[in-house]
């Protein structure tokens, strides 16, 4: 089998290390004190811009405790029935599953699974002090990363302002994000959570017009959450003569929220293959788009939009075409007839860039009653004056530290899509939380570059001999599907949500295939042996007992190659044989046979919790 | 041992051998024995050697008599032959499979007490006879199963966990087997798989009696300071002779680094053995001389392990009786009742 690892005994002798000469040329043995070592090893919680503990909520939904999973996520995310339903999902490319098995655990609609089941969690929520502590924040944009700041702080006592020139709170949740998807009640839900906490003050249908006058107010500190609200245009002949019928996704997707549109022509074109784009053709389904067709300038792996948007669009009935680039919009007299495209093919120049170059081949005319531009999102920031010492980037994006979101007025701070261009609500979620960190450290005069560091702790798993405090079994079942509503049914409504959710039975059956991560393998050097049974015994070939080296020389010669660099070795100090223990954390199970198999106990299951330090302070999670 | 099944999933990019099988394909259920056991280890490199042969498992049958070791077979290639017969009695059970059926691969497992107690005879025998098989002892020195009485293998003085001394002489199944006409004799440690490995692919590929005396330490009853079979004394004292790499091509093939300490042995079946010498005059094929340094360093308090004697021009019982070629269960009735003249020709040569 090309490429194939082979999986060998041992090392030869001739490469067992003389004793003494291993610990100066080999790597140094694994520092597990540092939080980052096992935070890696959970992969989900690592990629999750907000670290949510991913297998603690899991484990808690498994055992029916639907309130406590809501809560683990409620601390971290702050959003857990809308991210439930929308999350961009960065934990689930990293989940490890994936990498033993073809798809990664359901970790985002688990998400969902504890906000659909959960009890009233009302008094689960910190309360504001009744005596405000005297600071005023302004927070300009009520999207999540406003929201998040809010949360942060007003348990603080902090009394905040939120100004936002829509009517309701939740940014582009509630503006741009189709109902099918993401049901009105939920946002109002979530977003209500956060504005009853106290000392929230709502200025709803107030924009800020000027940054200037806003900081003359008084506040002691300002957050920008003002999005990245501009859809970018499309520039081709016949663009203005054909006006009528073409669209801005973005403004198209709100008036379609607002109630404003509710029908669409016949056939129409959406140009662009991002999530907009996604969202805009299955929007143009429900609304009388029988004929929608989603064109991309390049190629369709090479699309913007997730995976799993592309595959719901696709699942509606809407093709994807690509290569093709707009040239020129149709119309006769006045009246949008169609578009004309030039196909093109990718090329890659000699520095490995990717170029669209004409085939040479004839144009290709859709015809279309409506087209939907999605073709890019950017920010903009007309309420800020240029000259009051907020600098900004080249780019038109403000200068603002990635780590604290202070800009250069340091009682100015960003978040969001405003801080950085438009990504989604969980880094959005993520700079809220750090913003109020420093926003809090800030108004007490402290250094805001100094940052908190997270909770851990780590605490062995052992009940008895064979005993663990987590289901160590490992599930052989393949991802499970949510079950969706009838696409006759769903197609006709646009505020029909598509996706049902799991029942409980299929939510068990999946999180049953999270596979622990966050329960580690803690070796103890002092214990072993060197009996080998823990390398008979691991399913995956993680463990491997070899005289140290370099981490180059070390990886190709493990039991398994460990050729995932991405992926941390851990190393124990020197044993009694000259060797040394290396785990290659890649594929691990976390199934704790090592430890059941070891007569000494030198393998121990720990469970790894980690929260983010809020400026609010933790609760510890009940449950752990 | 554990509760758990252990899971299927493996290693995604985990080798596969000639026939399409990785390794995890020849495992069998999940070991009952004490976490630790030496055992589990020869278990492991069985599984390790099987693979890396691509033996088909069907083409191989496992025997053992009684005894935590006896009781391994159940643990490594599920997709086999097994046979788990009376205590001492699975060389006879062994025999009489390969004399039906010598197609197979034939694994007997055993264990010291097994062997060297109330199977000595039976060990004995099967040796002589040259009886195509791998002949594992998992030698820990105590009967484990019955709670870790000394076995005749413990060394006079060593002591049980209880501190009893141990007055007896031990049995030493690697002389015995290499005086009683067994054609490959290799001694390891269930601790060494580097070595282990070779060792169980070339006693497989042997044709002849092969004899592995495996030290194998008893975690729960003869892996204490006072033992000669713990894992920190064996490591203390293993002196390897050889290191040995099986070479399947059978064309010849020229030697050319490191004259001296590397040496190819031809087999009987054109295979070919490479031993990396790393004690420079131990010579395998010399049974005396091997005899003398074995003693020798043997009363030096050492452990020597290595293949430590090796008949190239082996042959099998088999060859002795002149058996027929096709195992019984191939043969039709035309072979088995050859008619009346057949049976006339028969009895007048008795005349
Ligand atoms: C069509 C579409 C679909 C999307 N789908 C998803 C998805 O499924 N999952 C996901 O994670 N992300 C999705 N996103 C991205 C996501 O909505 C944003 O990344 C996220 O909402 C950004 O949050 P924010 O807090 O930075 O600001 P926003 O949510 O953009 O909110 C900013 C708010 O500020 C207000 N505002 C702006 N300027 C002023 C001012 N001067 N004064 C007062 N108020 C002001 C705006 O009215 C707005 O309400 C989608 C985006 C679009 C366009
Ligand atoms: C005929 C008979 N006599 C005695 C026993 C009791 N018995 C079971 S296992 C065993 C000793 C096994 O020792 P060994 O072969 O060294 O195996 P280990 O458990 O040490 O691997 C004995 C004496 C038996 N099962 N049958
Ligand atoms: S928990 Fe232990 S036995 Fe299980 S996969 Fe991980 S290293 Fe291997
Ligand atoms: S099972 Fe335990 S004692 Fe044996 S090698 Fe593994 S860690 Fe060491
Ligand atoms: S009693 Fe000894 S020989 Fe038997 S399984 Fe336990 S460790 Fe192995
Ligand atoms: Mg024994």
């Amino acid at each position: 089998m090309p490429g194939a690892v082979s999986t060998r005994a041992d090392a030869a002798p001739g490469e067992r290390p003389a004793v003494g000469e291993a610990r100066s040329v080999g790597m140094p043995p694994t520092d597990i004190r540092d939080p980052d070592y096992f935070h890696r090893v959970v992969d989900c919680q690592w990629a999750c811009p907000a670290h949510t503990p991913v297998p603690e909520y899991i484990r808690l939904i498994a055992a029916g405790r639907y309130t406590d999973a809501y809560m683990v996520n409620w601390r971290s995310n702050v959003f857990p029935g809308i991210l439930g339903r929308t999350c961009d999902r960065p934990c689930e490319p990293a989940c490890r599953r994936g990498r033993v098995e073809a798809e990664p655990v359901a970790i985002c609609r688990l998400k969902r699974v504890a906000a659909d089941y959960k009890d009233d969690i009302r008094r689960f929520l910190p309360k504001a002090p009744a005596a405000s502590n005297g600071k005023r924040v302004a927070l300009v944009g009520a999207g999540p990363a406003s929201l998040t700041v809010a949360r942060d702080l007003a348990p603080l006592g902090y009394e905040i302002v939120i100004f936002d020139g829509e009517a309701k709170g939740g940014g582009m949740i509630r503006t741009e994000i189709p109902r099918f998807r993401l049901p009105e009640e939920v946002i109002d839900e979530e977003v209500g959570y956060i504005t009853g906490l106290g000392h929230v003050e709502t200025r709803y249908g107030q924009r800020v017009d000027s940054l200037k006058r806003l900081l003359a107010q008084g506040f002691d500190a300002v957050f920008v959450g003002s999005g990245a609200p501009r859809g970018r245009d499309l520039d081709v002949p016949g663009r203005q003569e054909a006006a009528a019928n073409i669209h801005i996704g973005l403004d198209w997707l709100a008036n379609v929220s607002f109630g404003h549109v509710n029908r669409i022509g016949r056939r129409v074109i959406v140009l662009g293959g991002g999530n907009t784009a996604m969202d805009c053709c299955r929007t143009a389904r429900r609304l009388g788009g029988e004929e929608v067709t989603v064109v991309v300038r390049s190629g369709f792996h090479e699309m913007k939009a997730s995976p799993w948007e592309k595959e719901d669009a696709m699942h509606e009935g809407i093709p994807i075409l690509d290569y093709l680039v707009p040239k020129e919009v149709r119309h006769e007299g006045g009246r949008l007839t169609g578009v004309v495209f030039e196909k093109v093919a990718a090329r890659y120049d000699e520095r490995g860039r990717r170029q669209l170059v004409p085939t040479g081949e004839p144009d290709l005319f859709l015809p279309c009653d409506d087209v939907l531009v999605a073709i890019g999102q950017e920010n903009a920031f007309p309420f800020i004056e240029r000259d009051i010492g907020l600098a900004f980037e080249p780019s038109g994006l403000p200068k603002v530290d990635p780590v604290t979101m202070q800009s250069t007025l340091p009682q100015v701070f960003f978040g969001g899509d405003a801080a950085f261009g438009p990504k989604n609500i969980i880094w959005a979620v993520a700079h809220g939380h750090e913003a109020a960190i420093s926003i809090d450290r800030f108004c007490r005069g402290e250094d805001v570059s100094e940052r908190p560091p997270p909770r851990t702790t780590l605490l062995s798993q052992k009940m008895g001999i064979h005993e663990w405090s987590y289901d160590n079994e490992i599930s052989l079942d393949l991802r499970h599907k949510v079950p969706l509503r009838d696409p006759a049914v769903a197609l006709k409504d646009v505020r029909a949500e598509v996706e049902l959710g799991f029942t409980p039975e299929l939510a068990y059956a999946e999180t049953q295939r999270c596979l622990n991560c966050d329960v580690q393998t803690v070796f103890t050097r002092d214990l072993c042996i060197e009996c080998d049974a823990c390398v008979d015994i691991c399913p995956t070939d993680c463990i491997t007992f070899t005289g140290n080296g370099p981490e180059e020389s070390l990886r190709p010669r493990l039991r398994a190659p460990a050729m995932n660099l991405a992926q941390p070795l851990y190393v124990s100090d020197t044993l009694k044989t000259g060797r040394v223990m290396v785990k290659d954390e890649d594929v691990c199970l976390h199934c704790g046979l090592c430890a059941e198999r070891c007569p000494t106990g030198a393998w121990d299951m720990q469970k790894f919790l980690l929260e983010m330090a809020h400026a609010y302070g933790t609760k510890p999670c009940q449950c752990a | 041992m554990t509760y758990l099944a252990k899971p299927k999933l493996h290693h995604p990019r985990l080798s596969t051998n000639a026939l399409g099988f990785t390794r995890r394909d020849y495992e069998g259920a999940v070991s009952t024995l004490c976490a630790g056991c030496g055992h589990d280890s020869i278990s492991g490199a069985i599984i390790q050697a099987c693979f890396e042969l691509s033996l088909p498992p069907h083409r191989v049958a496992k025997l053992s008599g009684i005894g935590c070791s006896s009781k391994t077979p159940t643990y490594f290639l599920g997709a086999s032959h097994g046979f788990n017969s009376v205590h001492g009695r699975m060389p006879s059970v062994l025999t009489g499979a390969s004399l039906a059926n010598r197609e197979l691969v034939y694994l007997g497992v055993s264990g010291d007490g097994d062997s060297a107690s109330i199977g000595l005879g039976q060990f004995a025998h099967c040796l002589r006879r040259g009886v195509n098989m791998v002949y594992i002892v998992e030698n820990n020195g105590v009967y484990g199963l019955t709670k870790g009485q000394f076995s005749a293998t413990a060394d006079k003085g060593s002591r049980s966990k209880k501190g009893v001394g141990n007055q007896d002489s031990p049995i030493d199944l690697i002389g015995m087997a290499i005086l009683l006409g067994a054609t490959f004799v290799a001694r390891s440690f269930s601790g060494d798989k580097a070595q282990l490995v070779p060792l169980i692919k070339a006693a497989i590929e042997h044709r002849g009696a092969a004899l592995i005396d495996c030290i194998s330490p008893c975690v729960a009853f003869n892996n204490h300071p006072d033992s000669t079979k713990s894992y920190d004394y064996v490591r203390a004292h293993n002196e390897a002779v050889n290191f040995l790499d099986v070479i399947e091509r059978r064309e010849e093939i020229t030697l050319e680094q490191e004259p001296g300490t590397v040496e190819l042995v031809r087999q009987h079946d054109g295979s070919y053995l490479k031993l990396r010498k790393l004690a420079p005059d131990y010579d395998p094929t010399d049974k005396i001389a091997a005899m003398t340094y074995l003693k020798e360093r043997e009363a030096a308090g050492e452990i020597v392990t290595g293949l430590l004697y090796l008949d190239p021009r082996s042959e099998d019982l088999h060859d002795r009786l002149g058996t027929v070629r096709a195992p019984l269960n191939a043969l039709g009735e035309k072979e088995l009742c050859p008619g009346s003249a057949a049976l006339e020709t028969i009895n007048a040569s008795l005349r």
